[in-house]
């Protein structure tokens, strides 16, 4: 890889430690995928959730914040994903105290480089939208699909350690979705049905994830009749991304990206309310007692969580069913403000912070709480959560609460 | 003489294991029980079966960026794959075999999940772009 006089006195360890093994990661990764520079990126994004990090992963952070503070502090704003607990919820949900220390350490040592610890995944939704062309390091697959796609941002998934390293050198490298080429159009897809909630978008964006199957796959989708908001969007593409490891996709007149296909006559494939339903179908378990209802993955919107309070008014959880809520901090303190934590908690659910469930030793969990049967409405969250031994259902909010409700699905 | 499959340079040591193939795609969040070492989401093709130490030879990556730290996570404990060959990997794979200096390649002429058998006894030079399949079952080498 070309580097700069910069570039190579940080290879040279001249910057520190920290840097020194940022772009040694950097120019590893880089070589694997062929790429001939580093491009500077104006914001990181770090998932360092404690369940992924373990013991050897804080470990890993504590050891490069001994550098001094002028050689560990990050040179771009560089924020962070969902992490392993709410402090304030996380002995009602059955995690322990010494997942808690860990995650103090972790924290610690995050703060230490100088990150800011936004604890989110919808922070192109609450702390600083991306712009058309700006190269990021985005480190949740569905922030990534969506600054790309929906802002015309440049980002590859950039995992833990790579986010910290962008953050550490200001830079990413050159290759992926930084360059034109991989952002053409490899597939298209016609929609023949509009869908009709979240859950749905999120459907469509399973269909559509499974049918591609690739990071290098970019999905054309049309026949949209009217412009998806952010939050079926934000469903739509976190379902894609984590069922189809996909990066981008064009829906042209929505989008901001041009929707240039990659070669002539790109094969079409049908996408309508039998394929839709199907998808769902696909998760169904009627008649089933449910253990917990999850709304997370994404984290919820300002207005999801204001649907939410709504949607429980007046009603109860069901006592051997556990809901919880998790949303940002950000807006977990807005929903505070607006009396909207209080509606929901008043109903028996738990409404937690700087979370997103799956990320927060689900395994764990299920196994404390006794949880098997969960239902929700992320066709993202029953895409990851079997492998930890649960049996999801994906439907709607309001059948999310009505079941929540009951204690069973209908 | 063994066979010599021809790759992408990869990243991580040279080693030399067993393979265990699955025409399937692979995250260590979505399909691993990271303690007990074994494939644990239900509708994998290898559900049920131990990964530990051996070489995995996959169509694709899929899914999250948990993989990134996961594999680092998981050779500290010393429960985890050898090597890890795809067709073709997303960079949370590369990524992770890179910041845990775990053995992987991709890019093959050719699908490398029917070049390749489970039990085959394979060597993989990262560096030089190179699997050997050194012994097949039945076959020698």
């Amino acid at each position: 890889m070309r580097l700069n006089d910069e570039e190579r006195a940080m290879l040279a360890g001249e910057a520190g430690e920290p840097r020194r093994w940022a772009i040694a990661h950097q120019i590893a990764v880089g070589e694997f995928f062929d790429a001939v520079d580093l491009v500077p990126v104006s914001q990181a994004h770090i998932m360092a959730d404690t369940e992924s990090l373990g013991e050897a992963g804080v470990g890993f952070l504590e050891g490069l914040t001994r550098a001094p503070e002028a050689q560990r502090r990050v040179r771009v704003p560089t924020l962070t994903d969902p992490r392993g607990l709410d402090f304030s919820v996380y002995k009602r949900l059955g995690q322990t105290d010494a997942m808690a220390a860990l995650e103090a350490r972790a924290i610690a040592a995050l703060k230490a480089f100088g990150v800011l610890m936004t604890d989110t995944c919808i922070n192109y939704q609450t702390i600083l939208p991306p712009v058309r062309g700006e190269h990021l390091a985005m480190g949740d697959t569905g922030v990534v699909i969506y600054s790309n796609s929906v802002f015309g941002a440049r980002s590859n998934f950039e995992g833990g350690p790579s986010a910290l390293a962008a953050g550490l050198t200001g830079r990413s490298p050159r290759y992926g979705f930084h360059l034109d080429e991989c952002r053409r159009a490899t597939r298209r897809f016609r929609l023949e049905a509009t869908p009709r909630e979240l859950s749905e978008w999120g459907a469509l964006g399973g269909i559509v994830g499974r049918a591609c199957g690739s990071y290098w796959e970019v999905p054309l989708i049309d026949g949209i009749d009217a412009a998806p908001g952010s939050d079926a969007l934000k469903h739509f593409g976190a379902a894609l991304a984590s069922h189809g490891s996909v990066a981008l996709f064009h829906m042209p007149g929505i989008t901001a990206g041009e929707a240039v296909p990659a070669g002539p006559g790109l094969a079409t494939t049908r996408v309508g309310r039998a394929e839709i339903d199907a998808f769902v179908a696909g998760y169904a378990a009627p008649g089933d007692k449910v253990d917990v209802v999850v709304f997370a993955a994404p984290q919820l919107s300002l207005v999801e969580m204001a649907e939410l309070a709504d949607a429980l008014s007046g009603r109860h959880v069901h006592p051997q069913t556990t809901l919880i809520v998790a949303t940002s901090p950000e807006i977990k303190h807005a929903a505070d403000r607006m009396g909207l934590t209080e509606r929901i908690e008043a109903t028996g659910a738990i409404v937690a912070a700087g979370i997103c469930f799956y990320q927060s030793y689900a395994g764990e969990l299920a196994g404390a709480n006794g949880w098997q049967r969960l239902l929700t409405n992320s066709a993202k969250l029953v895409n990851i959560i079997g492998g930890y031994g649960y049996k999801p259902s994906l439907a709607s909010l309001e059948r999310c609460v009505e079941a929540a409700v009951a204690g069973r699905m209908r | 003489m063994p066979t010599v499959l021809r790759c992408h340079p990869g990243i991580g040591p040279t080693v030399e294991g067993t393979a265990l193939v699955a025409q399937d795609n692979f995250s260590a969040r979505y399909d691993l029980d990271r303690k007990k070492g074994v494939f644990s989401r239900p509708g994998h093709a290898l559900a049920g079966q131990s990964y530990d130490g051996r070489i995995l030879v996959f169509n694709d990556a899929k899914g999250g960026v948990a993989t990134a730290w996961m594999l680092h996570e998981m050779k500290s404990r010393g429960i985890v794959p050898l090597a890890l060959v795809f067709n073709r990997v997303n960079p949370i794979l590369a990524q992770g075999a890179a910041f845990g200096n775990v053995t992987m390649v991709d890019r093959f002429d050719g699908d490398v999940t029917q070049m390749i058998r489970t039990g085959d006894r394979l060597r993989i030079d990262p560096a030089a772009g190179v699997v050997e399949i050194l012994e097949r079952e039945g076959q020698g080498a």
